[in-house]
């Protein structure tokens, strides 16, 4: 497949790995943001080609890891109701809420689908007027297009049983909770290559300014994210700490232009709960007021049961785990006591377990012949 | 938040074919009735009786939707448990089809899987010789459900099974992989796509006793099914106490099977299969096995790996970069990701 | 949020699931399957052109001259390297 396969070249990919060993002349700390680039580290075992004191750590670039407990808790609930249609990702489907998952719900009657873009259940929303088709919204900007045109279309043509779940978060603000923080041990960031294709990176400069961290905004494949570690280890190295463009064979400047303005249109930023992190002010996307009557929360009268920045951040996940520090690259998979005996995917402890793009998932299900531990 | 995901109840990821149904087996099912045939976890039991041996094998189909593009679930039916014969080496002699119909099920849905399983058992070669047939009130089956088990006689002299694979012993797959996993998953998500893409269902016995024919040492067959290549080496791994290794750049997919499974998240290695099968055998046969299945409807067949490697009872897989990782069973059954 | 894949449209269309709308779809191939694909937000993209898919929606359009200049980098870091040698 042409613009994949060239860049799962193992002879170029060995030279980028030789390429980064003779730049790196002291240990570095590369924090990676998206869950899909975690999961083609694992998969590819590029972690194998990279110097042993180079660390990457794994950021919160998984909105199915991020997603609140309680907003899944909501998805059960409006699932359950009479005449509901809930329409969502393959992703969001595994993950428990309280008490179990949208799958688990399903198994005991709930009209739950997996749907492969929110087009598909705005189809089936048109297809039956009897239903309240209901979506589950969640992702990071890169989706963010699709869902507002979802929304748009609706409203556009009227279709009155359509209505989404929102949960939508943003990733700069994540990344300045993490580099605030005075825990964390990021020195660079590789930035998400198809988050930036819709937004563009100038939001990234005055992060890179303030923080003086190098971020390379970085795509998918095995040489992407390769060529992403030496450009940013080659910026540690002198010293400098600015935004680069790794993927410029899908990212400018500006991002895409006509998707900004429509996400705009129908959605504006609003303070958002991350699991595993707590609230972070301006983190995630809301359906403006015009919209507002496409919102499953209003809808289905669980808007009032919604988080402010007033609420105490919850305890919740199991004593033990220790998501929301991987989320924060403050511990790695491997370093938690639980990892791979008493939580697996199978007995998850957590969200980022539980998500096959979630941290803990990718380590577990590709762990490398270096040791379980490495 | 619980610890334990549904450690109560049968969950739906115990059929799907990874962790979980692997786990509810070995927990569960083999010990309740332990005994050396069962214990050997191969896809039938072959059994002594006076100087002959039988082989004996049952399969159930509950797949959704119960027509796709390829075939429909009478079709698997047949196929599938020939196909388990056929990984003992053994010439099938007849099957039986047993059906549980929910009240409401069209008549005309029900005519056509006979039809279709009429058909297949005609290519295969085989007669459905017995069965039953139950109804239950509408709400407690969904649609149909097919059982079918067989019969057949093992005219060779090997034993085959994980636990005659022999170090260095050479992979083969019998031809590409994935194709009815994503073409019933395209069906039943309602995910559209463009390109005619069909089920691989097809029987499989006469490409293992043309192996047989001509003489080549099998040590182990396995057909692929849920779970995919991985599920079928990882168990053959496990049983054999063998290390396992696979080189991602030998294993044979279609372009279309790859591009749909790029755009879908998926990983072919770990996507559904109904007529493909990976075959052991030691190393100097490897190049005769071949010529011999690509002569018998098998031309896609590569050889893909070999017994051996650092981590006895583990699969590995050397990727398309040259890395090496462990593979493991997903929890349950893939589903399409947007990450 | 990550998963978007290279794909080569070969078709235009403007109909949305026949309903008539300004929105552009297309057919996309992604090296030999075809998916309907909307192009709402790669107003410029043509027939021939290879753009990046993300759930059913085209977001991008590969840039090939970027794609193609990556695979240079390694020598011109390496050329850098060799001038900066020099100089000293």
């Amino acid at each position: 497949m042409r613009f994949i396969d060239e860049y799962r070249d193992a002879g170029e990919a060995r030279q980028y790995a030789d390429a980064i060993a003779r730049a790196a002349t002291r240990p570095w700390t590369i924090m990676e943001v998206c869950g899909g680039q975690t999961h083609a580290i694992a998969r590819f075992g590029i972690d194998e080609l990279l110097p042993p004191f180079l660390t990457l750590v794994h950021g919160p670039g998984c909105p199915v890891c991020v997603t609140p407990v309680e907003l899944i808790d909501k998805a059960i609930e409006i699932a359950e109701r009479p005449a509901v249609t809930f329409c969502s990702f393959g992703d969001m489907l595994r993950v428990t809420g309280r008490r179990e998952s949208l799958l688990e719900a399903k198994a005991r009657g709930a009209d739950v689908r997996m749907v492969y873009s929110p087009l598909d259940a705005l189809k089936l929303a048109r297809a039956n007027p009897a239903k309240d088709v209901v979506f589950f919204a969640v992702g990071f900007e890169t989706t963010a297009p699709a869902n507002a045109m979802a929304v748009h279309l609706a409203a556009r043509e009227g279709v009155r049983n359509f209505s989404v779940l929102v949960s939508h978060v943003l990733v700069p603000p994540a990344m300045e909770a993490i580099l605030s923080s005075r825990a964390s041990r990021v020195q660079g960031f590789l930035a998400a290559g198809h988050v930036c294709t819709v937004m563009g990176f100038t939001e990234y400069e005055p992060l890179a300014r303030k923080y003086r961290v190098p971020i390379v905004v970085t795509g998918f494949e095995p040489l992407d994210i390769l060529q992403g570690v030496l450009m940013c280890v080659r910026q540690l190295e002198a010293g400098r700490a600015e935004v680069e463009n790794q993927y410029t064979r899908s990212v400018r400047r500006e991002g895409n232009v006509e998707a900004r303005k429509l996400i705009m249109e129908i959605f504006e930023v609003v303070p958002r709960r991350w699991r595993g992190i707590g609230s972070i002010p301006a983190s995630g996307l809301g359906l403006r007021a015009p919209y507002a009557a496409f919102d499953a929360e209003r809808r289905f009268g669980l808007a009032e049961r919604g988080f402010g920045l007033a609420e105490p951040v919850e305890e919740e996940e199991e004593g033990e785990c220790l998501s929301g520090l991987v989320l924060q690259g403050l511990k790695r998979p491997p370093e938690c006591p639980a990892f791979g005996t008493r939580c697996t995917p199978e007995h998850p402890l957590g969200a980022t377990m539980v998500s096959s793009e979630g941290a803990c998932a990718a380590y577990y299900r590709y762990r490398h012949l270096a040791g379980v531990g490495a | 938040m619980r610890v334990a995901v549904g450690a109560k109840t049968i969950l739906l990821a115990h059929g799907g074919g990874g962790k979980l149904m692997h786990d509810l087996l070995a927990e569960e099912v083999f010990p309740a009735f332990a005994n050396p045939l069962l214990d050997e976890r191969h896809d039938g039991a072959v059994l002594e009786v006076g100087g002959a041996r039988v082989a004996f094998t049952t399969d159930s189909y509950v797949v959704r939707p119960y027509v796709f593009p390829g075939g429909d679930i009478g079709v698997l039916a047949v196929n599938g448990t020939v196909n388990d014969l056929a990984m003992c080496g053994a010439r099938p002699l007849g099957i039986s089809a047993a059906f549980i119909l929910e009240e409401g099920f069209p008549l005309e849905a029900f005519r056509s899987v006979l039809a279709s399983m009429r058909q297949a058992a005609a290519a295969a070669g085989v007669a459905v010789v017995t069965g039953d047939t139950k109804v239950v009130d509408h709400g407690k089956g969904d649609g149909i459900f097919v059982n079918t088990a067989g019969i057949g006689v093992v005219e060779h002299r090997f034993k085959i099974g994980p636990s005659s694979v022999r170090p260095e012993d050479a992979i083969l797959l019998s031809g590409d992989l994935g194709r009815h996993g994503v073409t019933v998953l395209a069906a039943r998500e309602g995910i559209e796509f463009e390109t005619a893409l069909a089920s691989d269902t097809a029987p499989l016995h006469r490409a293992v006793l043309a192996l047989l024919d001509a003489g080549i040492e099998i040590h182990c067959l396995r057909d692929l099914t849920r779970g995919g290549l991985a599920a079928a080496l990882i168990e053959i791994a496990e049983v054999s106490g063998l290390a396992l290794e696979i080189e991602e750049a030998r294993i044979p997919v279609g372009d279309e099977v790859r591009g749909a499974c790029e755009i879908l998240g998926l990983d072919p290695i770990h996507v559904a299969n109904e007529g493909r099968f990976v075959v052991f055998v030691p190393p100097p046969d490897a190049d005769r096995a071949l010529a011999v299945l690509a002569a018998h409807g098998s031309p896609g067949a590569r050889p893909i790996g070999r017994a051996g490697g650092k981590h006895p009872g583990r699969l590995s897989l050397r990727t398309a970069l040259g890395t090496l990782r462990l593979v493991d069973l997903p929890s349950g059954e893939q589903l399409p990701r947007i990450c | 949020m990550c998963l978007a894949v290279p794909g080569k449209i070969t078709d235009l269309d403007t109909n949305l699931d026949g309903v008539p709308a300004p929105l552009r779809c297309g057919k996309v191939d992604f090296g030999g399957i075809v998916k309907k694909v909307n192009l709402a937000f790669v107003p410029e993209a043509a027939v021939g052109d290879y753009v990046l898919v993300h759930v059913g929606f085209a977001i991008a359009r590969v840039d090939e001259a970027e794609a193609a200049r990556m695979f240079d980098y390694l020598r011109q870091i390496d050329e850098l390297e060799d001038l900066e040698e020099d100089g000293r």
